[in-house]
């Protein structure tokens, strides 16, 4: 039953994709009668028709209606509701519906919004934007559909993957698709603005919210999954530079370049063509990941199940998009004319951009360096964290630099700062740092430089900051705080990290109940190993003491094994005792049905301090949506 | 004020502490860093439970006790499993490009502002 | 200089999607395809049954040698072992079998119950051995010939159309 509402759902919202297209078009070309209140209704009821099919696998997955082979083959009945709700989304066939929502509420809202007073700009962005849907819909219907029926009807579920059985993973898809899904809505708008010769500053101006709002939740949704990674996949990491997490952060270098451009353009006029180059690139990029992970080209962690046609449809698609936009391009594209003065913002604005395109491109390279490899010469290479590390780490010198100076600059002007405070700034900060660093006894050249560059964004933001709230700038007011919180984050996001990177200990032993492992200052003492059952997995409990000597504390940390019955898997759950300065970071596996057992002893310092730094910048960027004023 | 204190005491702790500890484990746990486990998806050496993860890390235990280098370690396992076992691509023909790449589109970025600004210095003379 | 750009631009788009239609036809399955060609390396293993051991300079003498990674608890190793056997019968070859991580009574249990294809077993408790080896997983199998070197390796279990591939390489007995 749920089957057929789901699929009179989607047929109808793709009925509707189709005639809004056909309807603006038509309304474009200037029609005699008007067929403008049936676009506005439409669009409305595509909307309600798209979240109502949504709902529609809600549905079956919360009566665990397993006639849905979508739900039979990711659910089960003995799952909590709320990770009944999250599996909906936690498979490729209802992730890509949730997509497909994500497009129509963009398109909606943004329709919404500017169809008044830009009528043929809003209607040829939806009109892209209806293609994108359209060409989504297809793919869900001949490769994914998520209400394809199973008979004899299955009693019960297959279950889903234990690992993704988790409140932070429930959210991380939604966040990250309102990211990446959402910058469809300025692709669109950017052809669009092409085709209508559309004013740049009032492109800018428009598109500018969009771009802060994706960028919002790609940051969240990064650094959920990030979050998530470090507690759950149990081996104390939380970047591993894998080709999915690549793929959501490519978008997020051109969001981040894009919004600072964007800033120029509504400014100054300027960067008109390059604003809408990042425009269509944001979204091609986020399209280019999907087909990446998807498709199973490539080897990750976090596998959806991969099948060759799903790849093909993204792959065509991608191709249509990407010559669409060409075309659109190289024929409407005006010439710009451009105009920046050394140390002006602008300036600095595009510096940011080269930094962000640098990244951009080397993650880009060493994500799909390897298939070209394979596919050319047939050799097969792995590239990894040392990799991004040993090419990127060095360019974070400037970038710390840059962001710590560049938003003193005015516009156009064509003079440097002229700041005594700078270069003393500077010297603090690395008096600051080689104390540190001579605590640390560090001796990696590169990151003690990361270190004092880091302490100079951090003292001169707060400096700035504390400066303009003394002179009470009321001008630039909201705007300046906001990006004063986001480069503060910014500083303290890398500071930390570099703290951890050095600061970490990793020790991993092999102990028998009962026994004690002594490290220095610590006593890790394996007391005791319980045994559970719970709901839909049985799980094995270590009770493990650490003692430290020297701060004189104890902690009592308890790992789990975890052997879940539906689908069955085994997982390793870390146990982790977390501070404001350090984590305590335990897991345990058992080894070849023997009674020993291997124990990982970590200690990560600024975990949380990560977390907070990256909600800092989340918290700027969010300050200047709020305050729509000086938008 | 007393809080600062607190705070500042811990922190130069954490500090000492981490210092003292760190030492001897940590080329090994580097070299594990730096080695995918074939048999997983996408994990280290570092980061896997499994059986062949820890036959690798008791190997390399070995090699490093008997004085190896890191690098001869390295070379010696991508001779066994080919250089898929790498995280650090090797810098040899078929990765020169790879490496050569970013920096290349680096310098490329930086003509295009340098052709931008002067550019617009022109413009500002005459 | 318009045209040139896009055309350039357009040459470097198809390039990427071939590229990448290709690669999505590409087997994920990964092999140790770099050990074939190279010789194994000089390394000493306890043997099975005797307090002996065996230098793998010894396996000069022989024209070739499978080299089979085999355990008790490993059940691919079950399913390939006839295939080893009718190997033995026919082929001119000795087959040395590498006991990975197994207790030695299972293993002698497996080798009673299913027959012994091999002219000698040596040992691998931990199974560091058999990293030399280029070994991530059992069932492998590695033939060499006379100077060591590595002619063919074989992940999983070897099933008909590897022994047929195998004689034609050494020759029938």
């Amino acid at each position: 039953m749920l089957s057929e509402t789901g699929h009179l759902f989607i047929f109808a919202s793709t009925f509707l994709s189709l005639s809004l297209i056909f309807f603006s078009i038509k309304e474009i070309k200037g029609n005699k009668k008007s067929s403008f209140p049936v676009i506005v209704s439409f669009s409305k009821f595509q909307l309600i028709f798209t979240n109502l099919s949504f709902l529609t696998l809600m549905g079956g997955y919360i009566i665990s209606d397993f006639s849905i082979v979508n739900v039979y083959e990711n659910s089960h009945s003995s799952k909590p509701l709320i990770y009944k709700i999250s599996g909906v989304w936690g498979n490729h066939e209802g992730s890509l519906l949730l997509w497909i929502n994500v497009l129509v509420i963009f398109s909606f809202l943004f329709f919404k919004k500017n169809n008044k007073h830009n009528k043929e700009f809003s209607l040829f962005t939806l009109v892209f934007q209806n293609i994108l849907i359209l060409g989504f819909f297809i793919f869900l219907i001949t490769t994914s559909n998520p209400f394809s029926k199973i008979f004899p009807i299955p009693l019960e579920g297959l279950g889903l993957n234990p690992i993704l059985q988790d409140p932070a993973l429930a959210i991380h898809p939604p966040l990250l698709y309102l990211g990446f899904v959402g910058s469809s809505i300025y692709f669109s708008a950017a052809l669009s603005s092409l085709l209508t010769k559309f004013s740049g500053k009032d492109f800018g101006t428009i598109i500018k919210p969009w771009v802060l709002i994706s960028w919002l939740f790609q940051t969240l949704g990064i650094l959920v999954g990030s979050i998530w990674a470090y507690y759950e996949l149990g081996w104390g990491g939380y970047w591993f530079w894998d080709p999915v997490e690549n793929s959501s952060l490519i978008p997020w270098f051109l969001m981040t370049a894009l919004f600072h451009s964007v800033l120029v353009l509504e400014k100054r006029n300027g960067l008109y063509l390059w604003v809408i180059i990042l425009s269509i690139l944001t979204f091609t990029m986020s399209v280019t990941g999907t087909f990446l992970v998807r498709s199973g080209i490539l080897n990750s962690v976090h596998t959806f199940a991969n099948d060759p046609t799903r790849g093909l449809y993204l792959l065509i698609f991608l191709s249509l998009m990407v010559f669409l936009s060409l075309y659109i391009f190289y024929r409407y594209a005006p010439s710009e004319n451009k105009k920046f003065e050394l140390f002006s913002k602008e300036f600095f604005i595009l510096t940011n951009n080269w930094f962000m395109s640098f990244f951009l491109i080397t993650v880009l390279i060493g994500t799909i360096y390897p298939i070209f490899l394979e596919v050319l010469t047939n050799q097969k290479i792995s590239i990894g964290p040392p990799y991004y590390n040993t090419v990127l780490a060095p360019f974070l010198i400037p970038v710390l630099f840059l962001m710590g100076y560049g938003p003193k600059s005015s516009w156009i002007s064509s003079k440097p700062v002229k700041e005594k405070n700078i270069l003393f700034i500077l010297v603090v900060s690395t008096l600051l740092s080689v104390i540190l660093i001579y605590f640390l006894n560090n001796k990696n050249f590169l990151i003690n430089l990361v270190l004092i560059f880091s302490t100079y964004l951090v003292l001169q933001t707060i400096f700035d900051l504390y400066k303009s709230i003394k002179k009470k700038h009321v001008l630039n007011y909201s705007s300046n705080y906001s990006s004063f919180f986001s480069h503060l984050g910014f500083g303290f996001l890398i500071f930390f990290i570099s703290l951890n990177s050095i600061m970490s200990i990793e020790h991993d032993f092999n102990l028998k109940i009962g026994e004690k492992k002594q490290l220095k200052n610590i006593t890790i003492n394996f007391k005791k190993l319980d045994s559970f059952e719970e709901k839909n997995y049985q799980k094995i409990v270590g009770e493990i003491e650490v003692i430290n000597a020297q701060e004189k504390t104890t902690e009592v940390l308890k790992p789990e094994i975890r052997v879940y019955n539906q689908p069955e898997t085994i997982t390793y759950e870390a146990s982790i005792k977390s501070n404001i300065l350090s984590d305590t970071y335990v897991t345990m596996s058992n080894i070849s049905k023997e009674n020993i057992y291997n124990i990982k002893f970590q200690k990560k310092p600024f975990m949380n301090m990560i977390w907070l730094s990256t909600i800092l910048i989340v918290l700027g960027g969010s300050f200047r949506i709020l305050t729509r004023k000086s938008l | 004020m007393k809080k600062i204190k607190v705070l500042f005491l811990t922190l130069i702790i954490t500090f000492s502490f981490a210092k003292i500890l760190k030492a001897d484990e940590d080329l090994n746990n580097k070299i594990y860093k730096n080695l995918r486990c074939l048999v997983c998806q996408g994990q280290s050496i570092a980061d896997s439970n499994s059986d062949f993860a820890q036959t690798i890390k008791s190997v390399v235990k070995d090699q490093t006790k008997n004085g190896m280098k890191e690098d001869e370690i390295y070379s010696f396992l991508s001779e066994k499993y080919g250089d898929w076992i790498l995280y650090k691509p090797p810098l040899k023909n078929k990765s020169y490009i790879l490496w050569a790449l970013p920096y290349i589109f680096f310098i490329i970025g930086a003509f295009i502002i340098f052709f931008i600004l002067k550019k617009t210095i022109k413009i500002r003379k005459y | 200089m318009r045209k040139i750009k896009l055309i350039s631009i357009l040459i470097f788009i198809f390039f990427i999607i071939i590229t990448f239609s290709m690669g999505l036809k590409k087997e994920k399955v990964y092999d140790t395809i770099d050990v074939v060609g190279k010789p194994i390396s000089e390394i000493s293993l306890n043997l099975f049954n005797e307090n002996n051991t065996l230098n793998t300079n010894e396996l000069r003498k022989n024209k070739f040698t499978l080299i089979n990674f085999w355990a008790s608890w490993c059940a691919p190793c079950r399913k390939e072992h006839k295939n080893l056997l009718f190997l033995k019968k026919n082929g001119d070859i000795k087959i040395l079998g590498v006991n990975f991580k197994d207790k030695k009574s299972n293993a002698n249990k497996f080798i009673n119950d299913l027959g012994n294809p091999f002219y000698l077993i040596a040992l691998d408790e931990d199974g560091k051995k058999s990293v030399s080896f280029g070994v991530y997983g059992i069932p492998e199998t590695i033939l060499i010939n006379q100077d060591l070197v590595v002619v063919k390796k074989y992940i999983g279990a070897i099933d008909k159309k590897d022994v047929k591939e195998i004689l034609k390489i050494v020759g029938k007995k």
